[in-house]
């Protein structure tokens, strides 16, 4: 107990000396680049969430997730950063603009993009990054990530944290990820039979089953 | 790095996120927002994980294989909310939240009406289409 306690000085010591060595009117070259590819990531996040045209909103998600690939390898995160551009960029987007053209999204402006509700959101997500803003730099004003020597975040040292430490999750996982894929596939197969068993309109069944195979394609 | 810069990135694009998810009407948009959100929470995942990676002696790199986690699991909800989205839209010829109200309280007469301009205009969509 004394031991830890002993230590928890001396770390405490430990980052209020390199709190002095650091200054906080002088940012380094990490922290303006950070800086500028962080302004840049918001304000493409905000342009997603408030731009009415729809493909517009997923295109511009493409440049606030690349902008954060780029911050992940400011902070020395290079694995993470080239997984977020592979999964994301190349899966996650590919599938939303999939998802929006399926579902015949207006080409052009939608006037209904928001709801009536958006002042109310907004006085919401306004009010939460205030406090949060408050309480986090309040509480990390003397907090300085050193990001010199190895890099905390190359394939080697992932790659051995997670097959090292982390297997048992990383399996289970994968047993996840499939189990998602046969209930994507199960969720947009069973649909299409129920429809085809009991409705006997008989304009609907060819334009249906031409939609569900683009589906299947998709997956 | 100063640790408040990632820190307070990660609270501006999780509270966008915030903002999309309750002001947006489109399912898909809405899924957008969800993504903002788990990215934020990844961003501060990687930067905590990098600060301690130094101060600790040992490290499992737990912010990392959480990130990971985090990003395949993020996948593989975008994957089953799609097939949702394209389920309702097949079935209801819209993907518009706010429409969605059969589950709601003190909405009946709201509900049936809805439903029921929902249905007509999938049937001539249907039309239109074949």
């Amino acid at each position: 107990m004394t031991l830890a306690a002993a230590a928890a000085t001396a770390h405490a010591t430990a980052t209020t000396t390199a709190a002095d060595a650091h200054g906080f009117l002088s940012p380094t070259g990490v922290e303006i680049a950070f800086l500028l590819v962080g302004l840049v990531t918001f304000g493409a996040a905000i342009v997603t969430v408030t731009t009415r045209q729809l493909v517009h909103a997923a295109l511009w998600l493409v440049v606030t997730l690349g902008g954060l690939a780029v911050e992940y390898l400011l902070l020395t995160a290079e694995f993470i950063a080239w997984v977020q551009v592979l999964i994301y960029v190349g899966s996650v987007v590919v599938l939303l603009l999939f998802g929006l053209m399926l579902t015949k999204a207006p080409i052009g402006r939608s006037p209904d993009a928001d709801s009536g509700n958006r002042w109310a959101a907004l006085t919401v997500a306004v009010a939460s990054a205030a406090a949060l803003i408050w309480v986090v730099v309040d509480a990390f004003r003397t907090t300085w990530i050193d990001l010199d020597g190895a890099p905390a975040g190359s394939t080697e040292v992932t790659g051995k944290a997670l097959f090292q430490n982390w297997v048992l999750p990383f399996e289970a996982l994968s047993v996840l990820l499939l189990a998602a894929l046969v209930g994507a596939i199960v969720l947009s197969r069973k649909a299409k039979a129920a429809e085809s068993g009991t409705e006997s309109a008989p304009p609907v069944p060819s334009t249906r089953t031409a939609k569900g195979s683009d589906k299947g394609g998709v997956r | 790095m100063h640790l408040a810069y990632p820190a307070v990135l990660s609270v501006l694009l999780f509270c966008t996120g915030l903002y999309g998810v309750l002001a947006r009407r489109n399912a898909i948009l809405v899924l957008m927002s969800v993504e903002l959100m788990l990215n934020a929470v990844n961003l501060n995942l990687v930067a905590f994980d990098v600060w301690l990676s130094r101060a600790a002696e040992e490290t499992l790199h737990s912010g990392q294989a959480l990130t990971l986690f985090t990003i395949a699991i993020a996948a593989a909800e975008i994957g089953i909310g799609l097939a949702i989205v394209l389920a309702v839209y097949r079935n209801r010829g819209t993907s518009d939240i706010d429409k969605l109200r059969d589950t709601a309280e003190g909405h009946e007469a709201d509900a049936s009406a809805g439903d029921a301009a929902a249905a007509e205009s999938a049937a001539e969509k249907a039309e239109a289409t074949a």
